[in-house]
C-alpha cells in the first residue's frame, strides 16, 4: 500500500492538517485538495488488520464561481471525497493529505462549523431525507436560526416549490420536485461551496437539465460547485473543468474546452478512452476492469488497461504534473 | 374506504383464527388423558358410583359423538356462554372476568415498565454502540433472554421477600382481610415484586431490538445527511433516529402481548398471584375442561387485539403508510 505520506495522524476520523505552509497563489482558490488519501481499516481473519485504501493521492480544487466535475464511474468511491472534504467518514476512515478552504486548513474543527453552512452537500436521492419528516421541516433543521421558517420558504419559492410542498414527506416527492427539495436543502444555509454528489442519476432528461441548470446558477452567482457524477455527458454540458477519477485518484484535470475537443487535446490515455465510448464519438468501451482497492497495481493504476504501458509504467507511481493548461498523473502523457 | 377495508380483513383474520383455534383445543382437550367427569367429581369419588358417573356423563352429552359435542360446545360459545369453570363452580366468564382484571394491572405495569426502560437501554446501548456502557447493556440482555422467568422470580423473591422482608411472599391481596376491605396501596404493594420480575425480563427483547435497529438509522443515508448539513449528537439522535425507531419499537411491544402472557402464567405461578396466569395453570392441573378452553380463546384474543393495536397505531402515525393508503 502506499505509504508516501509522512505525516500520519493518530485521529481516526477526518482529520486533515496543514501540512505545508506556503501561501496560497490564487486567492481566487476555495478549496483545494492535495494528496488526499482515505483508508479504511478492516479486520481481516485472525485480528490481521486491512488497510483499505479507497482515496489516494487525490488532487482536486476548485474556484468560486466555478463547476468542476469529478467524474468516475460508479462504485469507485467518488462520494468518500465529499464526505472527506465535509468531515462525516465513518470512525474507522483514516484520512491524511491536505484540504485547504478559503485559504486555511480545513481542519476537523472548521468542518464541524462550516459543513451545511460555508459548505453543503447535494445528496445523491430522497433517500437522504428523513422519511419520518416532512421536508419543509428539515430544510429548517438544516438552517438553525430564528427565522428559519421564512427562509425556507422563500428558498422553495425560489425553487417554484409550493407551500404545500414543505409538508410533504420524502416519499411523496415526485423525481423533479424531489431534485428541487435537495438543492433548496443544500442552498439554504448560504453555502460557498456547494458539492453536489451524483446530481443527476437515472432521471428523465428534463430533471437533468433542469438540476443541471441549477448548479449552473448557484456558479454564477459565486459559489463554487464541486459535480461529483459517473455521468460525463452531463458533465461536460456544464463544467468549468472536470477531474478525471480512476481507481481512487485524479489521473487528469483539464480544462471543459479540451474535452469538447476531444483526442488529442485530452492529456490521459484513460481520459481519451473515456472520450472515445462516447456516444457521438466512437462508442467503443474500454476493454478491461477498474481494479479494485483490494489489488492496485503497483505501479501505474490505469497501467493494465493502457495501450502505450511501457516497463518504467508498472515499477513508479506517475506523479500529478501540470501539462498544457491542465494536469496529468502518466509519465508519457504529452 | 380503506380503512374500513383494512379493519375488515383483520376482523375476517382474527375470526377464522378463533375458529382454527377453537377446532385444535377441542380435539386437543378430547385426546388429553383428562376425564372431564372424573375430574368434575374430584374427591368424591369414592361416593360416586358407576351408575352416576354415567348419569353425569348423559347429562353433559358425553356419549354423543364428538362433532356433535363440538358443534353443541362451539354454539354456546358463540352465544357468549363459555360453560361453568369445575374447579369455581361459576362460570367461566366469570372467573376469567376476575382473574383477567387481576393480571391486567400486573401485565400493564410490567408491559410500560419493560417498555420505557428496554427502549432508553436500547438507545443507551446504540448510541454508545462498542462501548463499555453497549456491551454491559447487551451482556445483561442476553443472560436475560436466557434466563427463566420462574427462576428470577424466586429469586427476587428471595431476596427481598424472605431475607429483606420489603415485600410480601405472594398473593395478591393481605391474608385474612375481607376483600372489600383491601385498599389500593396493599394491592399495589403485593404487585410489585411480580411486575418487577416480569418486566425485568421484558427489557430484552425490546432493548435488543431497539439498539439494532437504532444503528440502522445511524448508518442510514439521511443520518449523513444531517451530519452533512452540522447536526450532530444527542439533538440529531433524538430529531431522526428516535422518530425513526418508536414506531417498530411500539409495533414490536403491542406485539410481545404472548410473551408477556406466557411469562405472567410462570410469574403468578410463583407469586402466588390470583391472575388469569395461575387460573390456567389450575385449570390445566385439575381437568376444568370449560375453564382451559375459556382461557385459551380469551387469550388468544388478547394477544391478537395487541397485534392489532400496534398495526393501527403504526398505520396512523407512519405517513408512509396513512398517506399512502390515502392516496391509492
Ligand atoms: S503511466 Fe504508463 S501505463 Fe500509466 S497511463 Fe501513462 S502510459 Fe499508461
Amino acid at each position: 500500500m502506499n505509504t508516501k505520506q509522512t505525516s500520519k495522524f493518530s485521529h481516526s476520523n477526518a482529520s486533515i492538517m496543514n501540512r505545508s505552509t506556503e501561501s496560497l497563489a490564487n486567492p481566487e482558490e476555495l478549496l483545494v485538495v492535495k494528496n488526499l488519501s482515505v483508508s479504511f481499516i478492516q479486520y481481516a481473519k485472525g485480528l490481521k488488520q486491512l488497510n483499505l485504501e479507497v482515496i489516494c493521492d487525490l488532487n482536486v480544487s476548485v474556484n468560486s464561481g466555478e463547476i468542476v466535475a469529478i467524474v468516475g464511474s460508479s462504485g469507485s468511491g467518488k462520494s468518500l471525497l465529499a464526505h472527506a472534504i465535509l468531515g462525516i467518514l465513518p470512525t474507522n476512515a483514516k484520512v491524511t493529505g491536505t484540504i485547504r478552504y478559503q485559504g486555511q486548513a480545513l481542519t476537523t474543527e472548521r468542518q464541524k462549523v462550516f459543513r451545511g453552512r460555508e459548505i453543503s452537500l447535494i445528496p445523491q436521492s430522497v433517500n437522504y431525507l428523513d422519511p419520518l419528516m416532512k421536508v419543509g421541516e428539515q430544510v429548517q433543521n438544516t438552517i438553525r436560526t430564528k427565522d428559519a421558517k421564512q427562509l425556507q420558504q422563500q428558498v422553495f419559492e425560489r425553487y417554484h416549490l409550493s407551500k404545500e410542498a414543505g409538508l410533504l414527506y420524502p416519499f411523496q416527492l415526485s423525481g423533479g420536485m424531489a431534485r428541487r427539495v435537495l438543492v433548496a436543502t443544500a442552498v439554504s444555509g448560504g453555502a460557498k461551496l456547494i458539492i453536489a454528489d451524483e446530481p443527476t442519476p437515472g432521471l428523465h432528461p428534463e430533471v437533468v437539465a433542469e438540476t443541471l441548470a441549477h448548479l449552473k446558477e448557484l456558479a454564477n452567482q459565486g459559489c463554487g460547485v464541486m459535480m461529483i457524477t459517473h455521468d460525463i455527458e452531463a458533465a461536460m454540458k456544464i463544467a468549468d473543468r472536470i477531474a478525471v477519477f480512476y481507481a481512487g485518484t485524479t489521473v487528469e484535470v483539464a480544462p471543459i474546452e479540451d474535452f469538447k475537443e476531444g483526442g488529442e487535446a485530452l492529456r490521459h490515455p484513460y481520459t481519451r478512452a473515456l472520450w472515445m465510448a462516447l456516444p457521438e464519438n466512437d462508442f467503443k468501451p474500454i476493454p478491461g476492469f477498474q481494479p479494485t482497492p483490494t489489488d492496485l497495481p503497483p505501479g501505474c493504476l490505469f497501467e493494465p488497461r493502457c495501450h502505450l504501458r511501457t516497463a518504467e509504467c508498472q515499477c513508479k507511481k506517475p506523479e500529478m504534473q501540470d501539462l498544457r493548461g491542465g494536469q496529468v498523473r502518466c509519465i508519457h502523457a504529452t | 374506504m380503506n380503512s374500513a377495508k383494512y379493519v375488515a380483513g383483520k376482523a375476517l383474520r382474527m375470526l377464522t383464527l378463533l375458529i382454527a383455534l377453537c377446532i385444535v383445543s377441542f380435539i386437543l382437550v378430547k385426546n388429553s388423558p383428562i376425564d372431564p367427569v372424573q375430574a368434575y367429581i374430584g374427591a368424591d369419588m369414592m361416593r360416586v358410583s358407576e351408575e352416576q358417573r354415567e348419569q353425569i356423563a348423559e347429562n353433559w352429552g358425553l356419549d354423543k359423538p364428538p362433532v356433535e359435542q363440538f358443534i353443541s360446545w362451539a354454539g354456546a360459545i358463540v352465544q357468549g356462554d363459555f360453560g361453568t369453570s369445575m374447579i369455581y363452580r361459576v362460570p367461566v366468564l366469570t372467573v376469567i372476568g376476575n382473574r383477567f382484571t387481576a393480571s391486567l394491572a400486573l401485565m400493564g405495569v410490567a408491559w410500560l415498565l419493560s417498555g420505557i426502560f428496554g427502549f432508553l437501554m436500547g438507545v443507551i446501548a446504540g448510541m454508545n454502540k462498542g462501548k463499555l456502557i453497549d456491551r454491559a447493556i447487551k451482556w445483561y440482555c442476553l443472560t436475560l433472554a436466557a434466563t427463566p422467568t420462574f427462576w428470577l422470580g424466586l429469586i427476587l423473591l428471595m431476596i427481598f421477600s424472605v431475607w429483606l422482608g420489603w415485600f410480601p411472599i405472594g398473593l395478591g391481596v393481605p391474608v385474612g382481610v375481607l376483600s372489600e376491605n383491601v385498599t389500593l396501596s396493599e394491592k399495589i404493594y403485593h404487585l410489585i415484586l411480580p411486575a418487577l420480575t416480569l418486566s425485568i425480563v421484558g427489557v430484552a427483547n425490546i432493548a435488543l431490538h431497539t439498539r439494532q435497529k437504532l444503528l440502522d438509522v445511524l448508518e442510514s443515508d439521511y443520518i449523513l445527511f444531517a451530519r452533512a448539513n452540522g447536526e450532530s449528537g444527542l439533538g440529531l439522535v433524538w430529531k431522526h433516529g428516535v422518530r425513526n425507531i418508536m414506531l417498530p419499537a411500539v409495533t414490536l411491544q403491542f406485539a410481545s402481548f404472548s410473551e408477556l402472557f406466557g411469562g405472567s402464567v410462570l410469574a403468578e405461578q410463583v407469586f402466588s398471584y390470583p391472575g388469569l396466569g395461575q387460573a390456567t395453570v389450575q385449570a390445566g392441573l385439575r381437568g376444568d375442561v370449560p375453564l382451559l378452553l375459556g382461557i385459551v380463546l380469551i387469550s388468544a384474543i388478547f394477544v391478537f387485539t395487541g397485534n392489532l393495536i400496534g398495526d393501527i397505531i403504526c398505520s396512523i402515525v407512519d405517513p408512509r403508510i396513512k398517506e399512502g393508503r390515502a392516496s391509492v
